[in-house]
């Protein structure tokens, strides 16, 4: 048992599962001999050799579309994106290719590929480098999609996502790489894509978050405990898709309200869906209109004005509070 | 039938015409007035100037990340120097001096990388795009501008910006393939800096040099000493006449130096040695074309100080228009906004009202109580 912060922990899930088996590689812009610029990829380079830690011509489509060929031959490479802002790069062959070999060759190949990259905002920096896009990976069919939300969650879900048969999206919030540290266990630790975590039991209200949303969601549960006396059940999503539904219903069938928060812009974003499955499974518990707390509908606003767009608690406690008055 | 040779068969000019101590090679010393010779080192030292006082309000938390010129001013400025304002410069995020040259004033350039949106907005009678922070990818607008302004019959070209990095983005290769069918007005200028991050020359590409791929696309490409301004501006000036005359697109590779960190969230001594750097401090193009001015007896007293005054002004007004009014978020998202976006626009002005975040200073404005109608309001923010 280590205490980690979620660059270390990261760092020991890729260092594992190299060890542990040959056919792991890492591939991106700058993870060799600088480590990557959040350096999650430190010293593997040093311990593996520029053959399996490939320091890529600048190139987000060519990182991928070559993955994909090593991963049709049965090789496993872990895939870093420098920033999520630059994976649009890169959208035709995770969306036309990665996310369809299967179907297109009836079973006969597959891609077992781990696309990781940083997202989302409190990093003060440029467009680009900010923004939240999980949305859009989450609704193309054949992609898991994962967001943890500590060093523990992290290490235990990459390790799952490398050994996962199919191609794993792993979004890694920028605002907790460096957000404090965990007890990671030394032995290799993992956890169930497609099941989310509950954080928190209570009975009057069920809070939905993941990432970097997640510790807003807890401050305000905490708030709406010691200013309301209101029982707030936590839900970590973890896994944006595929989404665990029972978990979600089941939490909302107790408590019959339900808030949502997410760091990407509001419209057509993973709350939609969440709250549609809450509506089919738990339609007759609900007790309010569920309520989603989002970044605005706008492009990247600049970080002098962030704060103002993504969630903050003070949000998700507005929300909770005209749902329980309903 | 045999194997024969095909074209092409190349060859790739170097072009140098100043040395590292300022003398230079007579027959190819390009005609510039005394006048125009001491803008350009205004424009280079100014860009050096405020280059360093950016790192140093980056370390104060003034100013957020932001990617330092230094070293690859007289790639900037000898090439921009070739333009008219009603050419387009196309820039990529590492253009602080070109901006500057084009009359982007600095505290726009500050505000930007302070997290204003603001600051990126072009003046309403620039031909700038704003800073493009994806590698590559504005170069296909580029390639766009040309044709437009060969298709309305303007005599405007077009000179967009690069990295050596670039050279190996997909949109990189689309774009100089497009310009060459299409045979637009424009000029490539890649500031090969050696370093993409912590990535070298050697591992971004195979090819010899990088000005050779733009024979792939079938229109000239020359490399140029990028730290000898008088070089840039050489070849610059020949590209853009091409440009103009109807002779088709040119790749000017510029071959320069990072001197400093790739930004200022960068660590180079991670992956490059000192004695790399010392090398190309040598070489520095201030220092050179510094001492060419000197023999010319060209050097002004006292620029450098007047410079830091400029910087120093241009600070404060910086960090009095630094104020984040959040409701300007709503402004130009589109031509006209949506009822979803005017709903969540109430929302937030109910937020500024409750106090639940900070109105900006000067207390509540009268947009507050307006509610956003037709069109953009408040589009431009430059004094009109
Ligand atoms: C499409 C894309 N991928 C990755 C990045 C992150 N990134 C920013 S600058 C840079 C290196 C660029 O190198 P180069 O083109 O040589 O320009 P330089 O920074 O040296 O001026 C990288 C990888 C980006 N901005 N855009």
């Amino acid at each position: 048992m280590a205490k980690l912060n979620m660059v270390k922990a990261l760092n020991l899930a890729l260092l594992q599962e190299m060890e542990r088996d040959a056919d792991v590689l890492v591939i991106g812009e700058d993870v060799g001999v600088d480590g990557g610029v959040f350096r999650v990829t430190e010293d593997l380079h040093r311990k593996f050799g520029a053959k399996r830690v490939i320091d890529s011509p600048l190139a987000e489509a060519a990182i991928i579309g070559t993955s994909i060929g090593m991963a049709l031959y049965g090789l496993k490479p872990v895939c870093e994106i420098q920033f999520s802002g630059f994976a649009f790069q890169c959208f035709h062959q995770i969306e036309n290719h990665a996310a369809r070999y299967r179907m297109r060759s009836q079973g006969r190949f597959h891609c077992q590929m781990v696309v990781r990259m940083p997202y989302g905002g409190g990093v003060r920096a440029i467009e680009h480098h900010s923004e939240s896009e999980e949305q859009f990976y989450a609704h193309i069919p054949g992609l898991k999609m994962v967001i943890p939300s500590g060093p523990r969650t992290a290490r235990a879900l990459l390790v799952s996502a490398i050994r996962d048969p199919d191609p794993v999206i792993f979004f890694e919030a920028k605002a907790l790489y460096h957000a404090g540290r965990e007890d990671v266990p030394d032995e290799i630790e993992t956890l169930p894509i497609g099941r989310a975590r509950l954080v928190r039991e209570g009975s009057d209200l069920t809070i939905i978050a993941y990432g970097a949303m997640l510790r807003l969601a807890q401050e305000a549960a905490q708030l709406l405990h010691d200013e309301d006396g209101v029982a707030t059940e936590l839900i970590d999503l973890l896994t944006i898709s595929p989404l665990d539904r029972e978990t979600l219903t089941a939490s909302v069938g107790k408590t019959g309200r339900a808030v949502i928060v997410h760091e990407a812009p509001k419209s057509f974003g993973p709350g939609a869906e969440i709250a549609a499955s809450i509506m089919e499974g738990a339609f007759l518990s609900l007790e309010a209109p569920i309520r989603r707390v989002a970044a605005y509908d706008v492009p990247f606003v600049g970080f002098a004005r962030e704060k103002a767009n993504v969630p903050d608690v003070s949000r998700v406690v507005a929300a909770a509070r005209e749902t329980l008055a309903f | 039938m045999p194997r024969v040779p095909l074209e092409p068969r190349f060859t790739i000019e170097y072009l140098s015409v100043l040395d590292s101590d300022g003398n230079l090679d007579t027959t190819l010393e390009p005609q510039i007035s005394p006048d125009d010779l001491k803008r350009l080192y205004r424009a280079m030292l100014l860009g050096r100037r405020l280059d360093e006082r950016m790192v140093r309000l980056q370390r104060q938390g003034r100013i957020g990340t932001f990617a330092p010129i230094k070293g690859q001013e007289a790639s900037q400025m000898g090439s921009v120097f070739t333009l008219r304002p009603t050419d387009w410069m196309v820039p990529s995020f590492r253009e602080t001096g070109a901006m500057l040259w084009r009359g982007w004033p600095i505290e726009k350039i500050l505000l930007f990388f302070a997290g204003y949106l603001e600051g990126g907005q072009p003046a309403p009678d620039h031909h700038d795009l704003p800073i493009t922070v994806p590698v590559a990818t504005q170069l296909p607008h580029a390639v766009g501008l040309a044709y437009a302004a060969q298709y309305r019959g303007d005599d405007a070209i077009v000179m967009a910006y690069f990295g050596d990095g670039a050279t190996s983005e997909g949109d990189f290769h689309e774009a100089l393939n497009f310009a060459g069918v299409w045979h637009v007005p424009i000029v490539f200028v890649c500031q090969n800096n050696q370093w993409a991050i912590s990535v070298p020359l050697k591992k971004q590409t195979h090819s010899r040099t990088l000005a050779q791929k733009a024979l792939a696309y079938g229109f000239p490409g020359i490399q140029v000493d990028g730290n000898d301004v008088l070089a840039v501006y050489a070849a610059s000036r020949e590209a853009v006449e091409r440009a103009r005359a109807g002779d088709g697109p040119t790749l000017i590779e510029c071959v320069t130096y990072r001197l400093g960190v790739h930004t200022t969230a960068d660590d180079p001594t991670r992956y490059r040695s000192d004695e790399e750097v010392k090398e190309w401090v040598r070489k520095d193009p201030l220092t050179r074309f510094s001492a060419y001015l000197q023999k010319r007896n060209l050097l002004e007293e006292g620029l450098e100080e007047k410079l830091d005054d400029e910087i120093a002004a241009a600070v404060k007004r910086f960090e009095a228009a630094a104020v984040a009014d959040p409701l300007t978020m709503f402004d130009h998202v589109y031509a006209e906004l949506p009822p979803h976006l005017v709903t969540q626009r109430e929302e937030m002005v109910q937020r500024v009202r409750s106090r639940v975040i900070e109105p900006p200073a000067g207390g509540e404005t009268e947009q507050l109580e307006s509610p956003p109608l037709r069109g953009q309001r408040r589009t431009s923010r430059w004094p009109s």
